[in-house]
């Protein structure tokens, strides 16, 4: 569904990728782990096209990403995105946040929006909170609002990006539960991340980035169970036992 | 004491027409230079290199020129070249084109004060630029350009006043106009300033106002 062949993409002199093929399934969950500064991020905003990239191709349902062209925005339609810090619209109120899209974007009827909209809260947990503005939830509460946004486009897929990493520990579990069940659902899903165990136990396939490229591949507990290279392997002891 | 009042009571009426026109000027100048400056400000953070630079220039020549200079020029110029305004029109469009320039900066330093997660976000949620600016910048611009814009008005209240050099018989002029039938400079020019600051003040607590929303947030 996901289709990425050779993608480069340089910040300046500083190539950040260097030539990334991979692709993800309909239904599937694919995990990008990696040291910051590897490209993970710069991945995602590629797919949906808040950056450009230099070389190679980038498509979705063989519908080729590039920010330059209108169809842009049809593209971001049916991907959505979750960012690290959430960036919720701070003057709207939780359900305002959500039908923002569906209304003003889809040009859905207000009732349906609103209705469809309630009922994402309800999903993630927040239905009671749907008339607080984001200053007054905590992180967790609006990173799951965040998620309602990204689902109220009813998109083809979501992107996540570090989507825990602003969050204080005891409210990274929230967020991924909410995330977990959307798997669960059969939502298509590329998360970066720091989270190893729900890369583990979540994820279908697992990605490991080093210095914008990808060093290894596979299935995520295999991969991260018995990581073949030397780089995945130093990785994931340094994420796994810090000490 | 007592000349001042008895004089005060006098003059008040023709001086009340006065300031009418200070305030026909202030307002129509004012709404003319939000316009403007809102446009200027949206070509200038358009994207679009053409438009950014063409505003840019625009507002640095509005800004090297004074305001005196731009009404002479709408005023006493433009008839040669065929337009001819009355001293009223010529004040508003030349106070409105004046002030342009720094509401389009003041706009323009909002604008850019909100943070690039919020224009991301809406991108994602397949926002268009036009949409995006309508939905999620501008609204949160408001909040931090209103106290600046208060302060703007005060000073085009103020500057309203060059509006009498192409003469337009505003507060100032028919000061002046009194002042010099009767020779009564310090009770008139006393009088003027007053009712100067009787319309400033109110302005003063609006600022106030939107100052404490603004640091609220």
């Amino acid at each position: 569904m996901i289709e990425l062949s050779d993608v480069h993409k340089s910040f300046g002199q500083n190539e950040v990728l260097k030539g990334i093929t991979a692709s993800v399934e309909k239904g599937e969950v694919v995990c990008i782990v990696g040291p910051s500064g590897s490209g993970k991020s710069t991945i995602l905003r590629c797919i949906n096209g808040l950056e450009s990239y230099d070389r190679g191709e980038i498509s979705i349902e063989g519908l080729k990403v590039d920010r330059d062209t209108p169809s842009i925005v049809n593209i971001r339609t049916q991907v959505s995105m979750v960012f690290q810090r959430f960036n919720l619209f701070p003057h709207r109120t939780a359900l305002e946040n959500v039908i923002e899209g569906p209304l003003y974007v889809k040009k859905e009827p207000r009732a349906q929006a609103l209705e469809r909209g309630r009922a994402l809260l309800a999903q993630v947990g927040l239905a009671e909170k749907a008339d607080a503005h984001p200053p007054q939830l905590s992180g967790g509460q609006q990173q799951r609002v965040a998620i309602a946004r990204a689902l109220a486009m009813q998109p083809k897929a979501i992107l996540f990006d570090e989507p825990t990493s602003a969050l204080d520990p005891e409210l990274v579990g929230d967020v991924l539960g909410v995330m977990r069940k959307l798997a669960d659902d059969g939502m298509t899903m590329v998360v970066v991340t720091h989270e190893m165990g729900f890369a583990r136990d979540v994820a279908d396939r697992v990605l490991f980035i080093d210095g914008g490229v990808i060093v290894e591949q596979g299935p995520a507990k295999a991969l991260l169970n018995q990581p073949q290279h030397p780089r995945t392997q130093d990785f994931l002891r340094r994420v796994l036992h810090p000490l | 004491m007592k000349g001042f009042w008895h004089d005060a009571a006098e003059f008040f009426p023709i001086l009340m027409n006065g300031v009418a026109l200070t305030i026909v000027v202030t307002i129509g100048s004012l709404l003319l230079s939000t316009v403007l400056g809102l446009i200027w400000a949206m070509m200038r953070v358009s994207g679009i290199r053409a438009l950014s630079m063409i505003s840019a220039s625009l507002i640095n020549v509005i800004r090297g020129i004074p305001i005196i200079v731009l009404l002479f020029y709408l005023y006493f110029v433009m008839p040669d070249l065929g337009v001819t305004l009355s001293a009223l029109q010529a004040a508003i469009l030349g106070l409105g084109i004046a002030y342009s320039a720094y509401q389009a900066e003041n706009f323009r330093a909002g604008i850019e004060a909100i943070d690039k997660g919020q224009i991301e976000a809406a991108q994602s949620i397949g926002m268009g630029w036009w949409l995006t600016m309508r939905r999620v910048v501008l609204p949160q611009a408001v909040r931090i350009v209103l106290p600046p814009y208060g302060n703007v008005m005060i000073m085009m209240l103020k500057d309203s006043s060059q509006a009498s050099t192409i003469t337009v018989a505003e507060l100032a002029l028919q000061g002046k106009l009194i002042a010099s039938s009767t020779f009564k400079n310090t009770n008139v020019f006393t009088l003027v300033a007053l009712m100067y600051l009787t319309m400033s003040i109110p302005l003063i607590l609006l600022v106030r106002h939107f100052e404490k929303r603004a640091g609220k947030k």
